[in-house]
């Protein structure tokens, strides 16, 4: 049992990484800057828990917080230039905040043994939910919890005025700076709105592994940041959450009796699902499908 | 209200717009014609700043707005329309008003109220510039699944939605069939009424013609000549410019 719940918390996190990818992939711009953001995330909630001793939920508060701030100040230099050079920009931030924290020590005396980040070795003892008694399924409800908040947050910006005008600014920027929309102060918005999400995924992360190191924030996971939210369609949030299963939960655990051969399969999957769906697995038309679906079984029971 | 004075914007070598002035007076109807190429398109996205300036000066209501940014322009009052239709295909017709709201009194708006649901009196506006434009049927469809003739619709009641001043068309009749064009007329009227001045560059002559105060015609990024539409018509100059010299003569 633990091994689903244990995958469960995996989608989790995910998700909550894709949906920081997410809001920024909302104004048109693909930044591969997110594993960076989660990696600050992830250092920060885990020293504030393991060396300064504070609870979880605060710390996860602050980690989000000087995500967001970092997101805010990356934006303003890297969303001057777009496209691909964006992504050159986005992806040159995400190495440097790794080689960061490959070269980042900082350690105390905690009785016998030395905690906190310690450069290339990582970051040890994050024990946060084993020391306070928390079960793997505490764990998991909490990291569910989180997620579901994060999700009814942006399904509701989704129908708001704010949403509208990051679809606007996503579809035709030109367009949008000629109705009066502040497109730079748009991008930089969900930017920061990204880095905040992508900051509390990466230190509810780093407290369900217990080790964090530099490698696992490099271009492979930035890359998959981006890949939840463009194979699961942008029209809602439930298309990034649907990708995660998809690929971490049947391409990655599913197909784990392929041995070797997996990986290879996990491309080709990618490959045909962006072919069958090229707008995503949950597009416009599938909502459209699900919404009647829906209200016909209702008009039928009110009937 | 708008003075254009000595613009000139050069792409490389090719003299785009050069030195022209141009006055659009307060509530006036001015149309701008002028062949293909001429450089009405890129006196409009001048006027918006799409692009920065070669030389001159764009004065609006007595200051220099050259080196605004596009959105503050439209904030200023100043709106437009594409002349190939740029609406937000994604969204729907009632969204793409919503975004568009944008006016200095508009953004004055309590800051939740304004970027999550909109007040009543905001919301109220987008419902009747869609009953004026014939769209409140459509306001729940995606914006890119109207028919042509709806578009430009929409276009134009996007543009209003941030209350402009001074409203830029883009050829608004482009592809438009009779019976369209007399609606357009129709609005564009109401327009000046409504104590908004329009600054109308089209190809179809009789509608400039028959809505605009005053003409002005461009050739080769030039001003050939300004006037009354009386004026322009009979002006060799620009006969000469629509038609060559043999006929001129």
């Amino acid at each position: 049992m633990d091994f689903y719940f244990g995958l469960i918390q995996i989608i989790g996190v995910h998700t909550l990484l894709g949906l920081s990818a997410y809001c920024v992939l909302l104004t048109g711009q693909v930044s591969l800057a997110q594993a960076g953001f989660f990696a600050i995330g992830a250092y920060v909630a885990g020293m504030l828990t393991v060396i300064a001793q504070w609870p979880l939920v605060p710390a996860l508060g602050v980690s989000a917080l000087v995500a967001g701030a970092t997101a805010c100040a990356v934006g303003f230099p890297a969303l001057r230039v777009k496209g691909l050079m964006l992504v050159v920009a986005t992806v040159a931030f995400g190495e440097a905040v790794r080689l960061f924290f490959f070269n980042f020590t900082y350690q105390v005396q905690a009785g016998n043994i030395r905690l906190g980040p310690h450069g290339g070795e990582g970051f040890r003892q994050i024990r946060y939910f084993p020391e306070n008694g928390w079960t793997t399924l505490d764990v998991m409800l909490f990291i569910w919890a989180v997620v579901a908040l994060v999700m009814a947050g942006l399904w509701w910006l989704n129908r708001s005025r704010a949403g509208a005008v990051l679809r606007a600014v996503g579809e035709d920027e030109l367009a949008a700076q000629s109705t009066g929309i502040n497109i730079t102060a748009v991008k930089i918005s969900a930017m920061t709105v990204g880095g905040v999400i992508a900051g509390i995924g990466g230190g509810i992360f780093a407290h369900y592994t217990t080790h964090i190191e530099h490698v696992q924030f490099g271009v492979v996971l930035a890359t998959f940041a981006i890949a939840y939210p463009i194979l699961g369609g942008l029209s809602n949030v439930f298309g990034t959450l649907l990708a995660v299963i998809f690929i971490q939960g049947f391409l990655i655990e599913g197909l784990r009796f392929m041995g070797d051969w997996r990986n290879l399969l996990f491309g080709g999957l990618i490959v045909l699902a962006m072919n069958v769906r090229p707008r995503g697995l949950l597009d416009a038309g599938a909502m459209l499908a699900l919404k009647r679906l829906f209200f016909s079984r209702k008009e039928r029971s009110d009937a | 209200m708008l003075d254009l004075q000595a613009v000139s914007k050069h792409f490389g070598g090719v003299r785009a717009v050069d030195g022209v002035d141009l006055t659009v007076a307060r509530g006036q109807i001015l149309g701008l014609i002028g062949p293909n190429g001429s450089g009405k398109s890129t006196i409009v996205n001048l006027i918006c700043g799409l692009f920065p300036l070669t030389s001159g000066r764009i004065v609006y209501n007595g200051a220099d707005i050259a080196d605004l940014p596009p959105h503050a322009r439209v904030t200023m009052g100043i709106a437009r329309t594409f002349q190939n239709i740029r609406l937000f295909g994604q969204l729907t017709v009632w969204q793409n008003l919503w975004v568009a709201q944008n006016s200095s009194e508009q953004r004055k708006q309590n800051f939740l109220k304004r970027w999550l649901g909109g007040s009543r009196s905001a919301r109220e506006e987008i419902d009747r510039t869609l009953e004026f434009f014939d769209l409140a049927h459509k306001r729940d469809e995606l914006a890119g699944n109207l028919a042509f003739g709806e578009q430009r619709r929409l276009e134009f009641a996007r543009a209003l939605s941030a209350k402009p001043a001074l409203l830029l068309l883009d050829e608004p009749a482009a592809g438009m069939n009779a019976e369209e064009i007399d609606q357009l007329d129709g609005r564009i009227r109401r327009m000046r009424q409504d104590g908004i001045t329009v600054l109308l560059i089209e190809h179809h002559v009789e509608l400039v013609m028959s809505v605009a105060d005053r003409i002005a015609v461009l050739n080769f990024g030039q001003k050939i000549a300004e006037g009354t539409p009386a004026a322009v018509q009979a002006n060799p100059v620009v006969r000469e410019a629509y038609l060559g010299t043999a006929a001129a003569a």
